[in-house]
């Protein structure tokens, strides 16, 4: 037996296939065992590395598809999110990304690029490949003492 | 529909109520909308986001776009009935330090 099952989902790179993907998601981290608050994490977490192909993959074409990979263990899932279109440098935007600052000047607040950040905040471990398209890969695991809170919510 | 937002004009408050999800796919929208708001010194300007079921980093962005708008015309923005999720968003991105913001139930 596998230790793990693996699904995977192919989309048009489209804003409007955002929302499916974050519910399709939602509905495998529930089979998983999170529970509300990670499931809401990985919505978000899913839906900026999706947006973020989006956004800046397929600026010129318009034309590709984004391929959403699956794998759902029995203590943590791992999800691949992967395009055709046009690589970016992760560091460097990794250096333009993160929290506001409390005394940045109103002028400085970007109105972007909080996406890559909010990934790593919101997943145990995220990892991105540039070299032929993009691929993030993040893990998210389920935490015990949340599964043993589970168990209680379940009976009660 | 992903995302409904009305207006509200009482006296010198300008309430927009936001409902449902923004992401990529309707933060446009909501942008737009915003975007229509005349801002001025004397009126305050506030959302109410006690109806918005999820949001990421798109909304974000449209919410600081307007607040760099209000400042910079000397307006007043507050964001009110932030839920425990969406507040979290504001807090761990440094937002809620900037903007004003209130927690918790909003009045009918």
């Amino acid at each position: 037996m596998k230790a793990f099952d693996y699904i995977e989902i192919r989309i048009p790179a489209k804003p409007q296939y955002v929302s499916v993907i974050r519910l399709a998601i939602s509905g495998l981290a529930t089979r998983v065992g999170f529970l509300y608050d990670q499931i809401e994490d990985i919505k978000i977490a899913i839906s900026e590395a999706v947006t973020n192909v989006v956004q800046h993959a397929y600026e010129e074409s318009e034309q590709g598809d984004i391929v959403i990979g699956c794998a759902l263990y029995t203590d943590k899932i791992e999800i691949l999110v992967t395009d055709f279109g046009n690589s970016f440098d992760f560091e460097e935007i990794k250096k333009e990304v993160g929290p506001y600052e409390p005394n940045s000047s109103i002028t400085q607040l970007r109105e972007g690029g909080l996406g890559l950040f909010l990934m790593e905040t919101l997943m145990d471990e995220v990892k991105v490949n540039s070299e032929n398209g993009v691929t993030v890969f993040m893990t998210k695991f389920v935490k015990r003492e949340q599964v043993k809170h589970r168990d209680q919510t379940i009976t009660s | 529909m992903e995302l409904n937002i009305h207006f509200r004009k009482i006296n010198n408050v300008l309430s927009v109520f936001i409902e449902g999800e923004i992401d990529t796919f309707t933060a446009p929208k909501l942008r737009e909308k915003l975007e229509s708001i005349v801002i001025s010194q004397e009126r305050l300007i506030e959302l109410d986001l006690s109806k918005v079921t999820y949001m990421d980093s798109t909304g974000l962005g449209v919410f600081v776009a307007l607040y760099k708008n209000v400042t910079r015309e000397n307006g007043n923005l507050k964001l009110v009935g932030l839920t425990a999720r969406i507040k979290r968003l504001f807090n761990i991105t440094g937002l809620s330090e900037l903007m004003n913001i209130e927690v918790g139930a909003k009045v009918e």
